[in-house]
């Protein structure tokens, strides 16, 4: 029988069958989680400086922030369509767009605002984005969180979730091709992994043994369909059946999030292929601002409450002196000029609705930020 | 100056490309060891290597959306379908993630699709399809379509350094009946029409493999002064060219091997209902498959795909019109 090798990982939400939440674990068990938590945390803070820790916070906040204005936005109309947040998940793709290089490449779902925050995207073109801007990412071509900043290495999702994944294998396949030491990743849902890409791709990349990290971003219900519907198997253990490993994260601690991607990436360079990282995770919003999400248990929601990602890296920092009132009151100011930014921002003239259907010159991929201390100690970034 | 087959000649210019630009390379099922189902890529491996000429999982989303991937890293894939028919498990990545990421997120896709197509060998429901106009009716890809070896050596090299998805339709029943002198070296053929037979009475406006079957139609039609038109891109396409076309002839007869619903031909017709009205002498007249699935039978598959008889026949009703 084939055996992947399974690089060490912090502990985290490794959950039982899918869509059965199984017993509640005994004290002793809980507390053997915690201390292995713990001791995962010492490992982590080999390779997360105080600085990056903030980073994480304030790659949250962010999210966190620009989607609650941008939420206020739509309420008062001036966003069109609909609306999608990740209230809840900051930490899936703030931890895992921390550990990607300038010269990496993300593939980023909806729900994954604050990967495009740490590549560097401004947060006007984001709101503007949001308000259908000419200056928006997309110049009002497509809306809401569909977009891909290409100049920060950024690729867009598409509406049929797991699409991109095989767009990332691609990604993967031209740096294998190149012989380059880079990484692609992509995120998608739990629904995702019912569709036929989501299998093409990971035996596309099992197959080749391509550098990418596929993360799964199990928030436990696609649109009204729970996990239990979607999936008989926890799709994390079908890792193993295309030939590279499948790990459970604590998707609402970025820390984890982080060390889990680092080592799914130096596994990728190493030329040891693909990993599949189970984000273990809660949609504490509808799926989309019209969602009222009756569907959801109410003490569903109550537990999942408690693990807010961002109050637990704020009770991580603030004994270490980290001044959270500080940083929240930055992010604010930047949130408020950027939605005045935004406002100022003409609609795009419909005269120019048919154009750029066809490109006259390339315009490709180019490199993004990568703040983690690492790549700088390295000098790989 | 070579003759060469029109198979032959799309072989020769994804090598010349292959060997002038390294960040070309062919991907698909069974292109590479096999040579590919009908030989296109015979030999190739053997020059390139296995990651330029890459075997890949019977997967053909996989083969489109990888390809996008790479495209957008900057390398320049050609995806070959092993039918064109199977073109449709790869139609979401083609059409909603290539089709429409330019105009989404101004980020090029440089990718250059090959589809085997067409019918006339008893290949059957799933061996025989043209399906182009699925692609004329999706935004943000190119649709050129070769009727001869040195357009279809030129039309690749144009798709494979075109910065946009460019769906390369190449016919099967083509492959080997066409031959013609075919051009040494690197050259790209415009995405436009072009006359393949100058004429003033009557023109027949078609693309690929009916070119010919308009070509062998109207050779000598009681000495009728018959023009045919081979459009080579549907995507772009030449209303300039076709709007001449039928200035000049004020009669037209369009050929579609295409199921006749929504086909290229209907297309070229509305354009010219729209824009060349009053320059003609006659109805509009189509000639193309019913819309019925490719029959595997030979009585049957010659009773859909039109025949050379079938637009002679066409031909001489719209003269006495």
């Amino acid at each position: 029988m084939f055996t992947p090798s399974q690089p060490e990982i912090p502990a985290g939400g490794a959950k039982g069958a899918a869509g059965d939440p199984g017993p509640a674990p005994t004290e002793e068990k809980g507390e053997a989680r915690h201390m292995a938590t713990e001791t995962a945390q010492q490992s982590v803070l080999q390779y997360l400086t105080t600085e990056d820790r903030v980073g994480l916070l304030r790659a949250m906040l962010m999210m966190r922030g620009i989607e609650e204005r941008a939420m206020t936005l739509y309420r008062q109309g001036k966003v069109p369509g609909s609306f999608y947040d990740g209230y809840g998940q900051e930490a899936v793709s703030a931890g895992a767009a921390w550990a990607m290089s300038a010269s990496d490449r993300l593939c980023i779902l909806h729900r994954d605002l604050a990967a495009h925050v740490i590549r560097g995207v401004p947060v006007a073109s984001i709101i503007g984005q949001y308000m259908g801007r000419e200056g928006g990412i997309t110049r009002g071509r497509d809306g809401n969180v569909h977009f891909g900043d290409r100049t920060v290495g950024c690729v867009g999702m598409v509406s049929m979730l797991p699409d991109m994944m095989l767009v990332a294998a691609g990604l993967a396949m031209a740096f294998k091709m190149r012989g380059e030491r880079r990484c692609a990743i992509t995120w998608f849902g739990d629904g995702s992994t019912s569709r036929g890409d989501f299998h093409e791709a990971m035996n596309w990349a099992g197959v080749q043994k391509l550098p990418v990290i596929f993360v799964l971003e199990n928030n436990q219900y696609a649109y009204s369909t729970p996990v239990g519907q979607q999936f008989a198997v926890n799709p994390v253990e079908r890792a193993a059946a295309y030939g590279f490993p499948g790990l459970s994260v604590d998707g609402n601690d970025p820390e984890a999030m982080f060390e889990a991607t680092r080592q799914a990436r130096e596994r990728a360079l190493a030329g040891d292929g693909p990993t599949l990282l189970e984000a273990v995770t809660m949609r504490m919003h509808g799926h989309a601002a019209h969602d009222d999400m009756k569907y959801v248990p109410k003490a569903q929601i109550e537990e999942w409450r408690a693990k807010d990602p961002i109050d637990r890296q704020i009770k991580r920092l603030e004994p270490l002196g980290v001044d959270v009132q500080a940083l929240r009151d930055e992010v604010k100011a930047e949130i408020d000029a950027a939605v005045e930014t935004a406002l100022a921002m003409p609609m795009p003239d419909p005269d120019t609705a048919t154009d750029r259907l066809f490109a006259d010159e390339p315009a490709l991929l180019e490199d993004g930020n990568a703040p983690w201390s690492g790549f700088a100690a390295k000098g790989d970034s | 100056m070579a003759t060469m087959t029109y198979l032959q000649a799309i072989s020769d210019g994804m090598r010349e490309e292959m060997r002038a630009d390294e960040r070309v390379f062919v991907m698909g099922e069974d292109i590479g060891v096999f040579g590919g189902a009908f030989k296109v890529t015979d030999g190739f491996i053997d020059e390139f290597g296995a990651m330029r000429v890459m075997d890949t999982p019977l997967a053909e989303s996989g083969i489109i959306g990888t390809a996008i991937g790479a495209a957008v890293e900057g390398l320049r894939p050609i995806a070959e379908m092993q039918f064109s028919d199977f073109i449709s498990c790869g139609f979401d990545q083609l059409v909603n993630v290539a089709g429409k990421m330019y105009y989404r997120q101004g980020l090029s896709v440089n990718l250059t699709v090959r589809l085997p197509s067409g019918g006339g060998f008893s290949g059957g429901p799933y061996h025989s399809q043209n399906p182009e106009a699925w692609f004329m009716h999706s935004p943000g890809l190119k649709v050129v379509a070769p009727s001869t070896a040195e357009d279809a050596k030129g039309l690749l090299i144009a798709a494979v350094r075109d910065p946009n998805p460019v769906v390369f339709m190449e016919h099967k029943h083509l492959y080997r009946r066409v031959k013609g002198d075919v051009e040494d070296g690197l050259y790209e053929t415009p995405f436009t029409a072009r006359v393949a037979r100058a004429g003033t009475d009557l023109t027949v406006i078609a693309y690929g493999a009916m070119v010919h079957t308009a070509l062998d139609a109207t050779a000598d039609l009681d000495g009728a002064s018959v023009e045919v038109l081979d459009l080579r891109s549907l995507v772009p396409l030449d209303e300039e060219a076709i709007l001449a076309s039928v200035r000049k002839c004020s009669k037209v007869v369009i050929v579609d091997e295409a199921n006749m619903t929504c086909a290229a031909g209907a297309q070229v017709a509305a354009l010219i209902a729209e824009k060349a009205w009053e320059d003609l002498d006659g109805p509009v007249v189509r000639v193309a498959t019913p819309d019925v699935p490719i029959p595997f039978s030979p009585p049957l598959e010659q009773a859909v795909l039109p025949q050379v008889d079938d637009v002679r026949e066409a031909c001489r009703e719209l003269l006495e019109y």
